[in-house]
């Protein structure tokens, strides 16, 4: 399953802002580290704030603050301001005219179900907690000489 | 019936051994939780998961701290070993987990889950499963925040004609 680019931001920008309790960044310093540009991001913090997850600060020190409630926001939630996430029907489609491809959208669907059960079982805190999991594992393998395996992974 | 020594996970908390007086508090938890009455079922775990084979299988009381006068329940959790089935090494299965509604949230659910890993720990197991329905939101977003991820099976099942 592949998450547009707006999603994958979002997800990012909520947990940088979730990292710690009443932090404030601004889109330029979010932006900077995923290696994309403000005024991207500023239109996916604009959408998060419509929502009600972030609230932007304005002045000197300013930025973007995480409003919601991290262990009731799920992945899924995110994911469904930027995309559509709906299930969708077996065999009802419009290109579905034939018994094999309403029986291949019943196979897709299947996995849809799952991805979309997966997103939504994950929440801002518990996907937090992972990050720092990982974080906090490669900062002992650090410590104890094992090679840091490269980061490849690009929005 | 053997009682484990109480484990504390804070000072709010105790989890211990099932008890048949717990019986009546599992049932009605479950009762207002799943709106389903089933006396029957329990009482018949009890008997299976409380009183038998009790170092691979897990029937566990949370309730509160036990120097109050009346300790007040607060959840329970059942879990066993099982071995090679579907070709598995044995490992933990938790199969219920429950707790009061009013003290959700309060870290009562991990002290559960903590004290039956635990205890599949002790009994030489080092993987834990269990099973969610796919739209069962508060357990899914409790285990996960538990550290569980999909695991390596993938349920089936059809419709018997």
């Amino acid at each position: 399953m592949r998450l547009q680019v707006s999603t994958r931001l979002a997800i990012f920008a909520v947990l940088e802002l979730t990292a710690r309790e009443g932090r404030q960044l601004s889109v330029a310093e979010i932006g900077e580290k995923y290696g994309v540009s403000s005024h991207h991001l500023a239109k996916v913090m604009h959408v998060l704030g419509r929502a009600g997850l972030v609230r932007s600060i304005r002045g000197a020190g300013g930025g973007y603050q995480f409003v919601g409630n991290a262990r009731r926001t799920t992945l899924l939630d995110v994911a469904r301001l930027f995309e559509d996430l709906s299930s969708g029907e077996q065999g009802t489609g419009s290109g579905d005219a034939t018994h094999e491809e309403q029986t291949l959208s019943g196979i897709l669907n299947e996995i849809d179900n799952t991805a979309r059960a997966t997103l939504g079982s994950i929440t801002i805190a518990t996907m937090r907690k992972l990050v720092d999991r990982r974080s906090a594992r490669d900062d002992q393998h650090l410590k104890t000489g094992v090679t840091r395996r490269s980061n490849s992974q690009r929005l | 019936m053997k009682v484990l020594e109480a484990t504390r996970i804070n000072q709010a908390v105790q989890v211990r051994r099932v008890r048949a007086a717990d019986i009546p508090h599992v049932i009605a938890l479950d009762t207002r939780v799943t709106r389903i009455a089933k006396a029957e079922y329990w009482n018949d775990i009890f008997s299976r998961y409380g009183r038998q084979r009790s170092r691979e299988r897990f029937f566990l009381i949370a309730e509160s701290r036990p120097n109050r006068s009346a300790p007040e329940f607060l959840g329970f959790t059942i879990g066993e070993i099982r071995a090679w089935e579907f070709g598995s090494a044995p490992c933990g299965w938790v199969f219920a987990l429950s707790v009061e509604p009013k003290m959700r949230l309060h870290g009562i659910g991990s002290a559960l889950l903590k004290a039956i890993s635990g205890e599949f720990r002790k009994a030489g197991v080092g993987k834990m499963r269990t099973m969610v329905a796919r739209d069962g939101d508060l357990p899914l977003l409790f285990f996960r925040s538990e550290g569980m991820i999909a695991g390596p099976y993938i349920q089936l099942e059809k419709d018997i004609d």
